[in-house]
């Protein structure tokens, strides 16, 4: 053929100047790298990438608060004693401390002394109060191995027997509502949490086919200049392997700093009565290392999802377009 | 299902042959080629491509016959973000050859067709007929085994129309099957070729 061209050139039909060769622009990609609907695409997957982090590391520190506040109240047993004219306060105080460490399971005995059962009750009987002149029952709180922990059944009959107003409260009423609790919220945070990844998944995949049908006319081109399906599925997810890398490392970035930023301010105010309540509310906005490599999971994922997309329904159109051929009511070619 | 377009159609596209196919509009011509080009399937009938039914041909084995035929469309189909130069080298880009290896020839086709000056233009800035050589060009540049063309000079002034002529001869001459489907009556009045008229669905071809 270059022959062919060489010899027409000559021809008066086909008068050309010599010029200076133009200069060819670097090849442009066979998929248009910008526009409206893969930038809204973008948004899109950063809106959803930014949600399902912020939710997965929430659910992951009400799960943790959950835990903790378990731990912290299965830790500790409460020695109450009620007071008795014939009792020597001080000494069944010592005498219970002593008794409850010498069970297995025990790790340390704390008598709750007068200031601070005071300090316990100021909030209701105001400051300047003598313990002495009422009849307040006191504490002596034992920890224990939360692992191991003592027999509270012996302990109790142990305690009543020595120490007839002696009551053992092993917060086992609180421990079990507690443990319920924990459970619900944690139910509750992955249900939220499945909920938030099947419409990331379900957004991402429509808004991938959305700004794919846009692109239809590409793939009919391809197709038809000769260009295997697997050609074509590969320029398609290149292509949107970069937009959905850009957007999940855009939202995942964002939500991550949110976390950073949160437990950096918590770190900072420490001791003040805003951390204090925050924390006492939301536990730590600590989401540590997992929480971390949980973001990055869900980039990779939201990545993986909408390149899988985009290569599934590029093969759709390719099988489509084939497809007239054996379906004669979908002829929709010009017929001349 | 809908009317029937064509009916009771025989015939043969010989090697290294050139014709000319044509009718009254509405008469079947791009069906008649888009059958050709294994974008549509027959409702009935039997086509054989370079000697194999095509109805018993499997998908995935499409691509590898189509870059044996090339085709110009009539709305062109020329991607609009790709410069001229880019659209003509498309069909050697998906065959996965290096830029560097076409370039030159590319280049002396765009040359060729007129558009040696419009290299780095893209389609919407194009006029009707430099869309129509670019197109054209495209179906080209591989050295297909047979052309099909619909309406290729029906944008183009008489001389380019010639000038477009004598590239689809010379391409002839080369071994390459040619159809062209136009309207144009002087078109095919400058080459003694057969002509395949379509009318009313039927056939009737004049050697």
């Amino acid at each position: 053929m270059s022959e062919a061209r060489v010899t027409d050139r000559s021809q008066p039909a086909a008068p050309q100047e010599r010029k200076a060769p133009l200069r060819v622009r670097p090849t442009a990609p066979i998929v248009p790298p910008g526009n409206v609907s893969g930038n809204a695409l973008m948004l899109v997957i950063a809106i959803m990438a930014f949600l399902a982090c912020l939710t997965l590391g929430a659910v992951s520190m009400v799960r943790s608060t959950a835990q903790s506040w378990q731990s912290q109240i299965s830790r500790e047993i409460t020695i109450q004693i009620k007071p008795d004219e014939k009792l020597d306060m001080e000494k069944a105080l010592a005498d219970a401390r002593d008794l409850a460490i010498t069970f297995d399971g025990t790790t340390d005995g704390t008598i709750v002394d007068k200031a601070a059962t005071s300090r316990l009750l100021e909030p209701w009987l105001g400051e300047g109060l003598d313990i002495d002149d009422l009849p307040v029952p006191r504490l002596v709180i034992i920890t224990i191995d939360e692992q191991n922990p003592p027999d509270f059944v012996s302990m109790r009959k142990a305690l009543t027997e020595a120490i007839p107003q002696a009551y053992l409260d092993d917060h086992r009423t609180w421990v079990d509502r507690l443990v319920a609790m924990a459970h619900t919220t944690a139910l509750i945070g992955t249900g939220v949490l499945i909920l938030v990844f099947s419409a990331m998944v379900l957004t991402v995949i429509f808004a991938t086919r959305g700004t794919l049908s846009g692109n239809r006319h590409i793939v009919e081109v391809l197709h038809f200049v000769g260009a295997e399906a697997s050609f074509v599925a590969s320029e398609f997810q290149k292509h949107f392997l970069k937009i959905s890398l850009k957007g999940a490392g855009a939202g995942g970035v964002l939500a991550a700093l949110c976390f950073a930023l949160a437990s950096f301010w918590q770190s900072r105010s420490l001791a003040t009565p805003e951390s204090d309540q925050t924390t006492a509310m939301f536990g730590s906005f600590s989401i540590g290392y997992t929480g971390y490599l949980g973001i990055a999971a869900i980039m990779v994922v939201i990545a993986l999802l909408t390149t899988l997309t985009a290569r599934f329904t590029v093969m759709r159109t390719i099988y489509e377009i084939d497809l007239i051929r054996s379906d004669p009511a979908r002829i929709d070619g010009n017929q001349s | 299902m809908g009317p029937e377009i064509l009916r009771d159609l025989t015939f043969d596209i010989p090697k290294k042959s050139f014709q000319f196919l044509t009718g009254p509009s509405g008469a079947g011509k791009t069906t008649l080629l888009r059958l050709l080009f294994l974008s549509l399937q027959p409702t009935r009938g039997l086509i054989r491509m370079f000697d194999r039914n095509i109805s018993t041909i499997p998908r995935d084995e499409f691509p590898m016959l189509r870059r044996r035929v090339g085709i110009v469309f009539q709305d062109f189909r020329l991607l609009d973000h790709l410069t001229t130069y880019e659209n003509v080298a498309l069909p050697l880009r998906v065959r996965g050859k290096e830029e560097s290896s076409y370039r030159s020839d590319v280049l002396e086709l765009l040359g060729w067709v007129g558009l040696g000056e419009r290299i780095n233009v893209l389609p919407p800035v194009l006029s009707g007929g430099e869309k129509q050589r670019a197109a054209i060009a495209r179906a080209l540049i591989d050295r297909p085994e047979i052309l099909l063309a619909d309406e290729p000079t029906g944008n183009v002034d008489p001389p380019m129309a010639r000038r477009l002529l004598n590239l689809f001869l010379e391409l002839n001459r080369l071994g390459t099957a040619v159809v062209i489907a136009t309207h144009d009556l002087s078109l095919m009045d400058q080459v003694e070729a057969r002509r395949m008229i379509l009318s009313q669905g039927r056939l009737d071809i004049y050697e």
